[in-house]
């Protein structure tokens, strides 16, 4: 037990390892907010261009997306940041991770709008185009306003996960949460810093994971 | 650059082929932590969604049904922490405690109890899914209640479960890799440690190769058994 | 020995502050059917499940066959086993056909073996005219076939008494026929039946006694003809001249 608080617990090394926690916390605040709206609105431009019907982009949208969502996202990662600087290009690693969180998000994130998109009955469209509305104008006061409650709790729950995969970053050694805690643990030799990421993370992540659960039974597809 | 430095640097067959064995030898690895958590997850998880359902029943007593609270706060933590963190905790962290485990087995430990923690959501769902009337029709034929488990709603949850279970499975799958990072030998490793040394990324995407070959079929029969049993 | 089969003595059940239940007393001979009758809420349907304890009573005792249900250690699941109950929504299993609807209970609780639990269940399929039907899963059959393999599936465990709970409210109208259909021929056989349901036709053929039940009290019970025709209390009246 003794042993339990100074090594898990310990509240002196908590204090001095304070600031580099919340650095860390900041990038891995950051890196997820920029990758979630990049990663939305990919995967929402993707689903809508699907929408569309052109077989020859369908396909390659398919492949994309089968692709980003077989690969691990950490394999990602690391092709964008080792890859980029043989073509002469050096990403920065925020945005390396960026690029790679939006790339696999994107995949996750056109998968659940086109769901939506489709779970709104053709019916729906053919009365809006039969009352004159163009198809821009029938995507976005019918179709979308639909899709959203459809789309919910999936997103919220995609989101969720990305989030959570911030975390893969601390592999390019991007100074987020994890890798900050990790300094941390080796400059102090004590792992308390590990488990105060681990909380913080437990801290803004639960509610999510309630929000998530929440959602999907407010919005049951039966 | 142009085409020639692209294949020489990214698709470099001689590296391809060189490092091939060395990769696949990872793969094997990555394979068994997989296998070892899929199963032992899959398993512990529906045990917790069943004594999770059991104990709320009303007519037990309120201590009993307060069981139901551990489960509760352990399936929320592991979904909500992400597993690169628990990973290292596990690695890291609990040899300061006397915990030290080997990286294979932190690696599975860690996979284990994040699939047993969504496992179990998923199967209650689907436990829960299962109309009154089945059990009450259970019931009334003199089927106790673990019978009435047994042979009528856990067979009927599994159908309600299984499309979510196996997208949850690939995920676990895909996120082994992440047990290159505490040093477990897998393809992930293998090929950056090939990288290193012969400065050519080749491994890195011969070993992405090797992950989509492998998944992409999964991924496909995942999103046809959800389709298959929607009907 | 003429003890009754069924008997209900003082019967009270509260659902919350609500008594549905007010103090149901009851005795039922072998091999009479009764019919439960009434308006909605009065209570026939709680009535009913409280006898196998699918709902539990808040006080009063119930006998089956000199045992009572409503001890405090009593095997449940056995006493249960001899009780047979048919469903306003069927309950089949969905995920077994017909003929494994039937033989779960024969194989899990009697512990019968494989081929006495098909020859048993393939007989009362027989009975309820579905044999053909022994394979196909309850999604492929209609509503009345439903209705007529939970009558085979709680027939196959040789139960002393049945119980009905409104077996046709849910069934389109063409398909009632059937479902009474084989409920007279199971009365014909000497089958004790305690049926809830609107269906006066079947409860004129087929009941020995009819009891009215409203608002958790039973109002009159007789013979189903002296109680259509010349009902005493004033709600029976109202009741029935709503529904013949």
């Amino acid at each position: 037990m003794e042993a339990l608080i100074h090594n898990f617990f310990n509240v002196e090394i908590m204090y001095k390892a304070k600031y580099l926690l919340w650095l860390g916390f900041k990038v891995t605040l950051q890196l997820s907010f920029v990758s979630l709206i990049f990663a939305i609105l990919v995967g929402l431009l993707l689903a809508f261009v699907r929408s569309f019907r052109n077989r020859f982009i369908n396909v390659l949208i398919i492949i994309y997306v089968d692709l980003f969502r077989a690969l691990p996202t950490i394999i990602l990662f690391m092709l964008v940041y080792f890859a980029w600087p043989y073509f002469g290009i050096s990403l920065p690693r925020y945005w390396s991770a960026v690029v790679a969180l939006t790339i696999n998000g994107a995949a996750y994130f056109e998968e659940i709008f086109r769901a939506g998109i489709e779970a709104i009955d053709e019916g729906q469209r053919e009365a809006a185009r039969a009352l004159g509305l163009s198809f821009p104008q029938t995507m976005f006061s019918v179709v979308l306003p639909q899709a959203i409650v459809v789309v919910l709790p999936p997103a919220t729950s995609n989101s969720l996960e990305l989030i959570k995969t911030t975390v893969l970053a601390s592999v390019i050694a991007l100074p987020e949460l994890m890798k900050q805690a990790q300094q941390a643990h080796g400059f102090f030799a004590n792992p308390t810093p590990l488990i105060a990421a681990a909380l913080i993370f437990l801290a803004f992540l639960w509610p999510l994971v309630r929000l998530v659960g929440v959602l999907e039974r407010k919005y049951k597809q039966a | 650059m142009n085409f020639q430095d692209l294949f020489y640097y990214f698709f470099n067959i001689r590296v391809f082929i060189d490092t091939l064995p060395d990769l696949l030898q990872g793969l094997v690895v990555t394979i068994e932590i997989a296998a070892l958590s899929l199963i032992l997850g899959f398993v512990l998880g529906l045990i917790l969604a069943v004594i999770r359902v059991a104990v709320k029943r009303p007519r037990n007593l309120l201590i009993i049904r307060l069981l139901n609270i551990p489960i509760a706060l352990y399936v929320d933590v592991l979904r909500s922490i992400p597993p690169l963190v628990i990973l290292i905790v596990v690695y890291y962290a609990l040899p300061y405690i006397g915990m030290l485990i080997p990286r294979f087995w932190s690696a599975v430990l860690t996979f284990v109890v994040i699939l047993s923690a969504f496992s179990e959501e998923i199967f209650r769902a689907g436990i829960e899914a299962i109309d009154r009337g089945q059990i009450e029709a259970a019931r009334s034929l003199g089927l106790s209640y673990i019978k009435t488990m047994s042979y009528v709603v856990i067979p009927q949850a599994f159908r309600i479960a299984l499309p979510p279970m196996t997208s949850r499975m690939i995920a676990i799958t895909k996120d082994v890799s992440l047990a290159s990072v505490i040093g477990v030998a897998d393809v992930l490793k293998k090929a950056r440690a090939a990288q290193a040394f012969l400065a050519n990324p080749t491994p890195l995407f011969s070993a992405a190769l090797l992950f989509t070959i492998l998944f992409l079929p999964l991924v496909r029969l995942s999103m046809y058994l959800e389709k298959k049993l929607a009907e | 020995m003429d003890r009754p089969l069924l008997e209900i003595k003082d019967l009270h059940k509260y659902f919350g502050k609500i008594e549905v239940l007010k103090g149901i007393n009851m005795e039922i001979q072998r091999q009479t059917v009764i019919c439960l009758l009434g308006p909605s809420g009065g209570g026939k349907s709680t009535l009913l499940r409280c006898i196998n304890r699918l709902e539990e009573p808040t006080s009063g005792r119930i006998f089956i066959d000199g045992e009572e249900i409503t001890a405090h250690k009593v095997d449940l699941n056995r006493m249960r086993s001899e009780i047979g109950m048919v469903f306003q929504h069927f309950n089949l299993f969905r995920h077994l056909t017909a003929l494994e609807n039937c033989t779960l209970a024969l194989l899990r609780v009697l512990k019968m073996k494989k081929d006495e639990a098909r020859e048993k269940a393939m007989e009362m399929l027989k009975q309820v005219n579905l044999t053909d039907k022994a394979n196909n899963k309850p999604s492929q059959l209609s509503g009345g076939q439903q209705q007529r393999v939970a009558i085979a599936r709680a027939l196959a465990m040789d139960p002393k008494l049945m119980l009905f709970d409104e077996p046709t409210s849910a069934l389109d109208p063409e398909l009632i026929g059937e479902v009474l259909d084989t409920m007279i021929k199971l009365a014909e056989k000497g089958m004790t039946m305690i049926v809830v349901t609107h269906e006066m036709g079947f409860a004129r053929k087929a009941a020995s006694w009819a009891c009215m039940l409203d608002q958790g009290v039973i109002l009159e019970e007789n013979h189903p003809d002296k109680l259509f025709s010349s009902p005493s209390h004033p709600r029976t009246k109202e009741f029935l001249s709503k529904i013949l």
